[in-house]
């Protein structure tokens, strides 16, 4: 990108999962976003421009968009790292249904969640000690590899097997089922296990690390599905599930 | 694919793994050696160690193929789960008939 230029070509999705692209001019600024393109948008040339953002540092996970072709946090996504001759083209994420414009409705997202049992099953009551878990034990440096995820959908909106196959899980609440796995305190083990072990989960991954290669918080959740492969085929080899 | 289809995709891939070895050095072995088919046959026939050999070969093979094969239906073809299971037992069960008439051919 050229520093003598003073302006940025847009082209933002608009419609529902019907529309097209459209064109505006942005003025470009220093340190710029992704995300403040698409607010300067909102606030001075189209009002009726939906998207999604909350706490633009990264932390939420709202904001992620399809950037020139890729998924990405548009918060933390600088114009000036992704932006070709002065263009940027932003769509909503791949793999769920548009809403309008640049949000997408995440709720196939999030019931794979509950599907894959990455909901915490309590083990004790408030009246039982505390679990004490050393940081340098295998399972927790295992469930510390894949914690920090923010939710965000770009895996999901990466992944190629997702794209194929609508019952598959996904990257993400994969990830999230391999860190309940590994967490000594969880009692939902069992029900988790057959849960990502069935048509649609784990063994449905084929490992082409679209979800490393895209995930803003530089997780691995293909290595997180490997993880589950491994110990739901210990499993159903001891008789603990049934497929 | 559920789990039990993925362990026996990896257990007989596992199994083929040094049989495909001991299949190229034999092929190796024949041909730099000049050998015809008389003599091989010669060798092959009533050998219980060739027989056991090549016979656990194509089980695996043919096992190992099927759920491939479902794979593929099940991800890229309209066939459902059940209709694509019913084809890849047929066709794992082609390969396995196949398979162990050749392996009869050469040691009966």
């Amino acid at each position: 990108m050229s520093d003598a230029r003073s302006e940025l070509t847009v082209s933002l999705w608009r419609g529902a999962q019907q529309g097209r692209y459209e064109r505006y001019n942005v003025p470009l600024r220093e340190n710029q976003t992704v995300l403040d393109v698409v607010t300067f948008v909102q606030r001075h040339l189209d009002p009726t421009l939906s998207y999604r953002f909350a706490c633009r540092v990264g932390v939420c996970g709202s904001c992620a968009m399809t950037v020139n072709g890729r998924p990405r946090w548009t918060c933390r996504t600088h114009v000036s790292t992704v932006a070709k001759a002065g263009h940027l083209e932003i769509g909503p994420l791949e793999n769920l249904p548009v809403i309008k414009d640049l949000a997408t409705d995440m709720r196939a997202f999030f019931e794979k969640w509950q599907q894959a049992k990455g909901a915490f099953v309590p083990s004790k009551t408030r009246h039982d000690a505390i679990d004490a878990i050393r940081p340098d034990s295998p399972a927790r440096i295992a469930a510390d590899a894949a914690i920090e995820c923010i939710n965000c959908g770009i895996c999901y909106a990466a992944c190629d097997t997702v794209r194929w196959n609508p019952d598959y899980l996904g990257p993400a609440a994969l990830n999230r089922a391999w860190t309940l796995v590994n967490d000594a305190r969880d009692a939902g083990n069992a029900a988790r296990l057959a849960a990502v072990a069935a048509a649609g989960g784990c063994h449905a991954c084929h490992s082409h690390q679209s979800c490393q290669e895209y995930c803003p918080q530089a997780l691995n959740p293909t290595a997180s599905i490997a993880g589950l492969k491994r110990r739901t085929a210990a499993a159903y080899l001891r008789g603990e599930i049934k497929a | 694919m559920n789990v039990r289809l993925y362990v026996w995709q990896r257990a007989t891939a596992a199994l083929m793994l040094p049989l495909v070895l001991v299949h190229v050095t034999v092929i190796f072995y024949a041909t730099r050696r000049g050998m015809t088919a008389a003599d091989i046959l010669a060798r092959t026939r009533g050998s219980i160690v060739w027989a056991a050999l090549y016979g656990t070969f194509v089980i695996a093979a043919a096992i190992h193929a099927a759920i491939g094969v479902r794979n593929v239906l099940t991800e890229w073809s309209p066939l459902g789960e059940r209709a694509a299971s019913l084809f890849t037992v047929a066709f794992g069960a082609a390969l396995l008939l196949l398979g162990l008439r050749a392996v009869a051919a050469v040691v009966l």
